[in-house]
């Protein structure tokens, strides 16, 4: 048995959903967790690193397109190539995909409306350390709450997904925001870097309408512990 | 210098936003607006000084790697004569 495993939660100018991150961690889920300021270059005693919802930089640009620039970001990507777990929620999706760390890009709804609300989203695989605690084609009721949410990538880049077993959760049943292929959340090559739009988060509590969002949670702590952490 | 960046969709990208404003502009009665895609401009001046090779490799960079997602979007520079 490894050091007590340590989350970091990344809290970029316009985060808003960095305390959220950090309560589920520390009050449901139990672990030590430390808030990263972005311009923080250091990751050193973190095994997991949450980037939170929010508007990063005011969504000025497009959405997730200034947070890249971020000086921990830097650090993020070396932690991710090494293997590090990093979860990107709604924002934090955004900034995984314009960061180049998950392929695509997320576009504006389809509706143009921002959504905000509770739905349904299948399990699309277990092979991940973000849905081990979880059974493949398991729904979850999750919240989304995004503008920005609609998932595009080339036919290429979708075929290799779908190859690859990359794609992690699927819309179920109405697709809010366009996805192409109702993607929800998808994982980059080495399967340790996961974004997502809908926020566990948001639902690890029953207080809050669903204890879903604490699979994922439960997940990597699983992994966590797994890898003598 | 003085360079405009325009960064628009690509054409096989689908433009919700552009799509509702035409729309928008048939039901106020102009249905002769068969297409709008909507787009970003940006107005890039260089500090004086900088030669013209290194402003087109300065501004190049810039629309490539900050003002545009090249997974959905292109761009084209319009230089200002000087």
């Amino acid at each position: 048995m490894g050091a007590a495993m340590k989350f970091g939660v990344v809290i970029f100018p316009g985060s808003n959903c960095d305390h959220d991150c950090y309560y589920a961690v520390q009050s449901v889920i139990g672990k030590p967790v430390e808030f990263i300021w972005h311009q923080d270059t250091s990751l050193k005693g973190f095994d997991a690193v949450i980037l939170p919802g929010g508007f990063s930089y005011g969504d000025y640009l497009r959405t997730g397109a200034l947070a890249k620039f971020s000086p921990v970001m830097q650090s993020v990507k070396e932690f991710a190539n090494k293997g590090g777990l990093v979860i990107g929620i709604c924002n934090g999706f955004q900034i995984l995909t314009e960061s180049g760390l998950l392929p695509g890009a997320l576009m504006r709804n389809v509706t143009r409306q921002y959504i905000c609300k509770f739905l349904k989203i299948s399990t699309e695989t277990t092979n991940s350390p973000f849905t081990n605690q979880a059974q493949k084609g398991q729904i979850l009721s999750i919240p989304i709450g995004h503008g920005d949410g609609n998932y595009f990538a080339d036919p290429e880049t979708l075929k290799r997904l779908n190859a690859e077993d990359r794609v992690a959760f699927r819309y179920h049943g109405e697709n809010p925001n366009g996805s192409l292929e109702s993607i929800a959340g998808i994982l980059n090559e080495g399967r340790n870097v996961l974004g997502m739009m809908p926020h566990p988060d948001r639902s690890s509590e029953q207080i809050l309408g669903s204890t879903d969002g604490k699979l994922i949670f439960e997940s990597m702590v699983n992994a966590l512990a797994g890898a003598g952490r | 210098m003085k360079a405009t960046v325009i960064v628009t969709l690509k054409p096989t990208v689908l433009d919700p936003q552009g799509m509702t404003i035409q729309r928008s502009v048939k039901s106020m009665g102009l249905p002769e607006v068969a297409d709008v895609r909507q787009g970003k401009y940006f107005d890039v001046n260089l500090a004086d000084g900088v030669s013209p090779d290194r402003g087109k490799e300065i501004v190049q960079k810039l629309a490539k790697d900050v003002l545009t997602n090249p997974v959905i979007e292109e761009f084209r520079i319009v230089w200002e004569p000087r």
